[in-house]
C-alpha cells in the first residue's frame, strides 16, 4: 500500500521535548469523552429520565392532589423542592454512575488504558484530567437539567403548593441537586478505576445507592439514624432538603460534606492503586 | 538505546523475567525472540513503564520511561493490536494521544497517511479488521516521530502486503539511526527482518548475538541417511568419529520409508564421507541428503529447555534443564547435545 516511507515527512523540525502540560492532558480527556457516542447518549438519558419523571410526578400528584391524603399533602407542603426534584433524580442519578464507572473501566475492558498510560506515564494527572473534565460536564448539565425540572415542576405544582426559587432554602436545594451530579459522577469514576471491571464497579455503585440505602433506614433508633445519614448518597442527597427531617442526623451542607469525603477517599485510593499496580 | 539491567517480574510464584540484562543499540532492527509465554510482551511492558519489576531497572535514552519529558515524541511502542475504544474512530484515538504530548492535528493526519488508513480514518475502529487495527497501532507508534520504537509482534494479523510493508518500515525507521526492538515468535520472519538477535526462554536470556552469528552458531548441519542395516552403517559412522541418531520418521517430510528402511541423523561428517563409509562397509543406501540447519530449527534446540507451554522434551531432548547458555555462546550445550536432522519439524 504506503512504501516503508520515513516516519517523518514533513513533520515540524521536532519542537523542544518539554513535559507536557497538564493542560494538553486535560484536552486530550476532553476529547475522549466526546468522541465516544455512549457518553452522549448517556447524558441525552440524564435529561430525558430526570425531567420525564420530574414531569410524570407532579402531574399525577397535581391531578389526584384530593385523593392523595392530608398526610402526603402535609410532607408535600413542608418540603415542595424535594417532592419535585427527588424522584427525577433518583432515576436520573443512574445514567451518571453508570457513565462515570464506563469512562475509566471501558479504557481497562478495550485495553486503551495501555496507549493513556504510555501518553501520561506518570498516570495521575491522567485520572486528575478524567475527573475534571467529567465533574465540569455533569455539574453544568446537573445544574440545567435540576433548574429546568424545578421550573416545570413548580409551575405544575403552582395551585396546590406554590413554591420559587425566594422561598427558603429552595436555591441552595436546586443548586445543590447539581452539585450532587457532579460530585457523584466522581464518586463513581473511582470506584469505577478499583474495581476496573465495568459489571463489578456498577453493582458495586449501585449496591450503595439502591441496596444499602433502605437496608440501614430498617435499623431502628439513632444508630440506624447516624447509619443511614452517614451513606454516600443519602448524605449527599440531604442537600436538595428544604426542611430538615426528626430523624435527621446531618445538616443539607453537612450531608453534602460527608458524600464530598466519602468520594475523595475513593478517588485518592484508586489514584494509589493506579500508580501501584501494573496495567 | 533500550537498556534493561538485571530486570525481574513475578507474577504470584511464576517468575515471567529472570534477571534479564540487554541492550538493545541505535541504528539496527533487534529482533526480541522467544517461544510464547518466555516473557517476551512483559519484559516490553516492564520497559515501557507499564508494569513494574520487582527488580533491576529499563531504562530508554538513559531514563525510566515514566521519567521521559514527553515519552510519545521519544518512544513510539506497538503493544496489541485491538487497544481502541470500539466506538471511537481512528482519528479521534490518534487525536487524543496526540494532544497528551501538544501534538499538532495535522500530525495525526499524517500517521494517518503514512499507514494507508486515509479512508477509513472517520470510521469507529470496532468495525476495523485485524490488520487495520495492527496499522492503526503503528500509527499511534509513529505519531511523536519517536527515536525509538517498540513493536510487540506487529506482523500478527497483516496480510503478505501487509508484513512486506512493516518489514521495510522497521528496516527504513532502523535506517536512520533509530533504535527498532521488535518481539516475535517466528524465528525465519526474524531472520529477514533483524540485524541483532535478543533471545530469551521462561524469562533468562539465551543469546544475545547478531542474526548472521545465531545461524552460524546454531544451525549444525546433518545429513539424513536411510539404510534397511542401519546397525552396521552405525558403527562404521562412530568409528569414523561421526554421530548418528536416529531420526523421527513421522516428523520428516521425506515420504513413505521403503521397505524396512531406517532413518539416520548423521553429525559430524560430510554427506561423501558417509557414501564412502558405507560403500567400504557394503551398506546399501536408500537416501543420503544433506541438510543445513534452518534458523527455525536453530531457535528450536536452543529454547528447547525453556518451552514454556508445550510436550516436555519433544524437540531435541532437553539435555541440561534450567542451564541457559550464556550470551555469546549462543550453540552451547543444548545445540550440540541434539540432532537437528529431521527432529525438529
Amino acid at each position: 500500500m504506503t512504501s516503508a516511507a520515513p516516519a517523518r515527512p514533513a513533520s515540524p523540525p521536532a519542537p523542544p521535548a518539554r513535559r507536557a502540560g497538564f493542560g494538553h492532558v486535560l484536552l486530550s480527556e476532553w476529547t475522549k469523552i466526546r468522541s465516544v457516542r455512549s457518553t452522549v447518549w448517556s447524558l441525552i438519558l440524564l435529561v430525558v429520565l430526570t425531567l420525564g419523571i420530574t414531569i410524570l410526578i407532579t402531574a399525577i400528584t397535581s391531578a389526584q392532589w384530593n385523593k392523595i391524603g392530608a398526610a402526603s399533602q402535609t410532607q408535600i407542603r413542608l418540603d415542595p423542592t424535594n417532592g419535585i426534584l427527588g424522584a427525577g433524580l433518583q432515576f436520573g442519578q443512574l445514567t451518571i454512575i453508570v457513565l462515570g464507572v464506563l469512562l475509566i473501566t471501558s479504557e481497562y475492558s478495550t485495553g486503551v488504558i495501555r496507549a493513556s498510560l504510555l501518553a501520561v506515564p506518570r498516570r495521575l494527572p491522567m485520572l486528575a484530567a478524567k475527573g475534571l473534565v467529567f465533574a465540569a460536564i455533569t455539574l453544568v448539565l446537573g445544574e440545567i437539567v435540576m433548574f429546568a425540572s424545578f421550573f416545570i415542576g413548580a409551575a405544575i405544582l403552582h395551585s396546590h403548593v406554590p413554591v420559587s426559587l425566594s422561598s427558603p432554602n429552595v436555591t441552595r436545594a436546586v443548586v445543590g441537586g447539581g452539585l450532587y451530579l457532579a460530585v457523584l459522577g466522581l464518586f463513581a469514576l473511582s470506584i469505577g478505576a478499583l474495581v476496573r471491571h465495568t459489571a463489578g464497579a456498577i453493582t458495586g455503585v449501585i449496591a450503595f445507592v439502591i441496596v444499602a440505602e433502605p437496608l440501614s433506614s430498617l435499623i431502628p433508633g439513632p444508630w440506624g439514624d447516624h447509619i443511614h445519614d452517614y451513606l454516600p448518597t443519602v448524605a449527599g442527597r440531604l442537600v436538595i432538603q428544604t426542611a430538615r427531617t426528626s430523624h435527621q442526623v446531618l445538616s443539607a451542607w453537612q450531608g453534602f460534606g460527608v458524600f464530598c469525603l466519602w468520594t475523595a477517599a475513593l478517588f485518592v485510593a484508586a489514584a494509589i492503586l493506579l500508580m501501584r499496580r501494573d496495567a | 538505546m533500550i537498556e534493561a539491567r538485571d530486570l525481574t517480574k513475578r507474577f504470584g510464584p511464576k517468575v515471567a523475567v529472570d534477571h534479564l540484562s540487554f541492550t538493545v543499540e541505535p541504528g539496527r532492527v533487534t529482533g526480541f525472540l522467544g517461544p510464547n509465554g518466555a516473557g517476551k510482551s512483559t519484559t516490553m511492558r516492564l520497559v515501557l513503564g507499564l508494569d513494574l519489576p520487582q527488580g533491576g531497572t529499563a531504562t530508554i535514552n538513559g531514563r525510566r520511561y515514566r521519567d521521559l519529558p514527553s515519552p510519545l515524541r521519544t518512544v513510539g511502542a506497538l503493544l496489541e493490536a485491538r487497544a481502541v475504544h470500539t466506538g471511537r474512530s481512528a482519528f479521534n484515538h490518534l487525536l487524543f494521544l496526540a494532544q497528551t504530548q501538544g501534538l499538532p492535528r495535522r500530525r495525526v493526519q499524517e500517521v494517518i497517511d503514512l499507514v494507508g488508513l486515509t479512508t477509513v480514518a472517520g470510521k469507529r475502529a470496532g468495525g476495523f479488521s485485524l490488520g487495520m487495527s495492527q496499522r492503526l497501532g503503528i500509527a499511534a507508534a509513529l505519531l511523536g516521530d519517536p527515536q525509538v520504537l517498540v513493536l510487540d509482534e506487529p506482523v500478527n494479523g497483516l496480510d503478505p502486503e501487509g508484513i512486506l510493508w512493516i518489514r521495510n518500515l522497521m528496516k527504513a525507521l532502523a535506517a536512520e539511526g533509530r533504535t527498532v526492538f521488535v518481539s516475535s515468535h517466528l524465528m525465519n520472519e526474524m531472520a529477514v527482518t533483524a540485524d541483532h538477535l535478543i533471545v530469551i526462554g521462561r524469562g533468562r536470556l539465551i543469546a544475545d548475538c547478531s542474526t548472521q552469528e545465531f545461524i552460524a552458531r546454531s544451525a549444525e548441519q546433518s545429513v539424513l541417511v536411510r539404510t534397511p542395516d542401519p546397525d552396521r552403517l552405525a558403527a562404521a559412522i562412530t568409528a569414523a568419529g561421526g554421530n548418528v541418531k536416529v531420526a523421527d520418521e513421522n516428523a520428516d517430510p521425506g515420504g513413505p520409508v521403503a521397505g524396512g528402511a531406517t532413518a539416520l541423523g548423521v553429525t559430524g561428517l560430510p554427506a561423501a564421507r558417509i557414501g564412502e563409509l558405507a560403500a567400504a562397509a557394503s551398506v546399501v543406501l536408500h537416501e543420503l541428503t544433506p541438510r543445513v540447519g534452518s534458523l527455525e530449527e536453530a531457535f528450536m534446540e536452543l529454547t528447547a529447555d525453556s518451552v514454556e507451554y508445550g510436550q516436555p522434551g519433544q524437540p531435541g531432548q532437553p539435555g541440561q534443564p534450567g542451564q541457559p547458555a550464556v550470551a555469546g555462546q549462543a550453540a552451547g550445550p543444548a545445540a550440540a547435545g541434539s540432532a537437528p536432522g529431521g527432529q525438529d519439524r
